[in-house]
């Protein structure tokens, strides 16, 4: 085991990025919602951990989409 | 509840308009036909932009392909209008504020799913492996099982080993679990009772399979390295067979005798705990690793493999080796490979809500008492769904507050539920109302 491979690399997950808090509420803003009602994700999730998401943070997914090419999702970093 | 639906039927239809660009095929004005090209594609990618907020990018992807196919054709004001045409027809195709898009997604994969049922069987055992198809593999997976009754992974391998057969099977060989007891042709048990203290002297003889030793590619030295770490017992081999291996152990009694015996065929060789078997596959011009068993955090460590690309149908590993967006893509990609694989046509939209559900606290909820429908926040509701009596009692004993803002709760206690118009209030101010006669 020299190198652990990074899961970031891997085809099923998708582009991950920790929103700043201004981008976070901007996104709140525009989609009318609070940060509990969005998915969750837990910060002991791997991708979670090697992006460095905390627990309040808004979670940028960027998937590849079979129906809109790309779709933007966004997720709720929870404890646990 | 976040479906969108559109149909795609509609953009780009409008080529069959030939109308007013002038066909100019005279030398000598190339050079404005060329300029007026690119103002329309110009304008096209303009036009695009403006509705890129409101399409997703697929959509304007085929626009734009459709739209320079018949670029010849058609004139600025034709371009504005298809492009017009797209967005609205999209906007008419999504979803409607309060539609039951969840009891839509659960009819949609409902009823195609009772088809299987008496179909599913024919198709078992395809190929080397048995892979659990059809309704009980669809049920494994809404279930959130933690193991696959069939658990298997699909290994790709990294450019060195993936053209060659030979080197691929080197990188089988690291991933097989090889135990004592998968290279021995049999093993013997001598056994004395020592008649001062009543334990049972034993020893094990180990014959090995030169033949499989070469298949596996293991050394007998390895195997007694591998043995003489285990505790308690002693290993020596045969002077005049190589290939027999003798280990010898005091035991209390005969199925303590029995444990330490299975204890030592028992010891892992090489290879990874989990993967019970692996075959060699060409895909295309690629070898590809199946196996029996699963185990991706260590498989993604071996060396010679792909780790991009493996993977496995136990989306409970996905989801802690990859995390839940991995395992919300895996939960699709499954389900939709079993309805295919039945023949069946359900939309990828309604798999796609089901796998929004299951993943959405963040880990992988089934959908049912433990999970999606056993954590409704409504009391009346899950006491409709399983364990009524339960539900009642336990929520009487709390004093819990039934909000009645979902659908089932609405349905027991007799209202208009809130879906479609039922989300719609009408309020009226009396002081502002009109006195009848007066006004339409």
């Amino acid at each position: 085991m020299v190198t652990r491979f990074n899961v970031l690399d891997h085809e099923l997950v998708p582009k991950h990025e920790v929103l700043k808090p201004s981008e976070a509420v901007e996104v709140l803003r525009k989609l009318g919602t609070t940060p509990d009602k969005l998915p969750w994700i837990r910060a002991s999730d791997p991708v979670a951990r090697a992006i460095g998401a905390k627990p309040g943070d808004i979670v940028k997914i960027t998937r590849r989409s079979p129906t809109a090419g790309v779709s933007i999702a966004y997720r709720f970093v929870i404890a646990g | 509840m976040g479906g969108k639906k559109t149909s795609r039927k509609s953009s780009g239809k409008k080529q069959g308009k030939t109308s007013g660009s002038k066909k100019s095929r005279a030398g000598g004005k190339k050079s404005r036909k060329t300029r007026r090209e690119s103002g329309l594609e110009k304008h096209i990618e303009k036009e695009l932009k403006r509705v890129s907020e409101v399409l997703p990018p697929s959509l304007i992807e085929e626009l734009r392909t459709k739209l320079l196919e018949v670029k010849d054709i058609i004139t600025k004001e034709e371009a504005s209008r298809i492009i017009e045409l797209a967005r609205l027809d999209y906007l008419n195709n999504l979803v409607e504020p309060a539609e039951p898009v969840g009891t839509v997604a659960a009819q949609s994969m409902g009823e195609p799913s009772t088809q299987m049922t008496l179909r599913t069987f024919h198709f078992a055992g395809v190929r080397e492996l048995n892979v659990t198809l059809g309704l009980p593999r669809l049920i494994e997976i809404v279930d959130a099982r933690k193991t696959p009754s069939t658990p298997i992974m699909t290994i790709y391998l990294d450019e060195e080993h993936r053209g060659d057969r030979e080197k691929a099977k080197e990188v089988a060989r690291r991933i097989e679990l090889t135990k004592v007891e998968n290279v021995t042709r049999r093993h013997e048990i001598e056994l004395y009772e020592d008649p001062e203290t009543g334990n049972y002297i034993f020893t094990v003889i180990l014959e090995l399979d030169p033949v499989m030793l070469e298949d596996k590619g293991v050394s007998r030295d390895r195997i007694i390295k591998a043995l003489s770490k285990l505790k308690n017992i002693e290993v020596s081999e045969d002077p005049e067979n190589p290939y027999r291996i003798i280990a010898s152990s005091v035991a209390r009694d005969l199925t303590h005798m029995q444990r330490i015996k299975e204890r030592i065929l028992g010891v892992k060789l090489k290879g990874i705990k989990g993967i019970r078997r692996v075959i060699i596959q060409k895909r295309g011009d690629e070898f590809v690793l199946m196996t029996d068993g699963s185990n991706l955090e260590h498989v993604l460590e071996v060396k010679g493999i792909d780790p991009t690309r493996t993977r496995t149908n136990n989306i409970n590993e996905i989801e802690h080796v990859l995390g839940i967006e991995a395992a919300r893509r895996a939960i699709i990609d499954e389900i939709n490979n079993v309805l295919e694989d039945q023949g069946l046509d359900v939309d990828i939209r309604h798999v796609m809500l089901v796998a929004d559900a299951m993943t959405r606290t963040g880990e992988v909820k089934q959908i049912g008492r433990h999970g999606v429908s056993g954590e409704k926040e409504s009391i009346l509701a899950r006491a409709a769904f399983e364990m009524t009596v339960r539900h009642l009692f336990d929520a009487a004993a709390r004093g819990e507050t039934d909000m009645l803002t979902g659908v089932t709760e609405n349905v027991i206690v007799g209202q208009i539920i809130p879906m479609g118009t039922g989300v719609v209030d009408l309020y009226m101010s009396p002081s502002k109302a009109r006195p009848p006669g007066q006004g339409e």
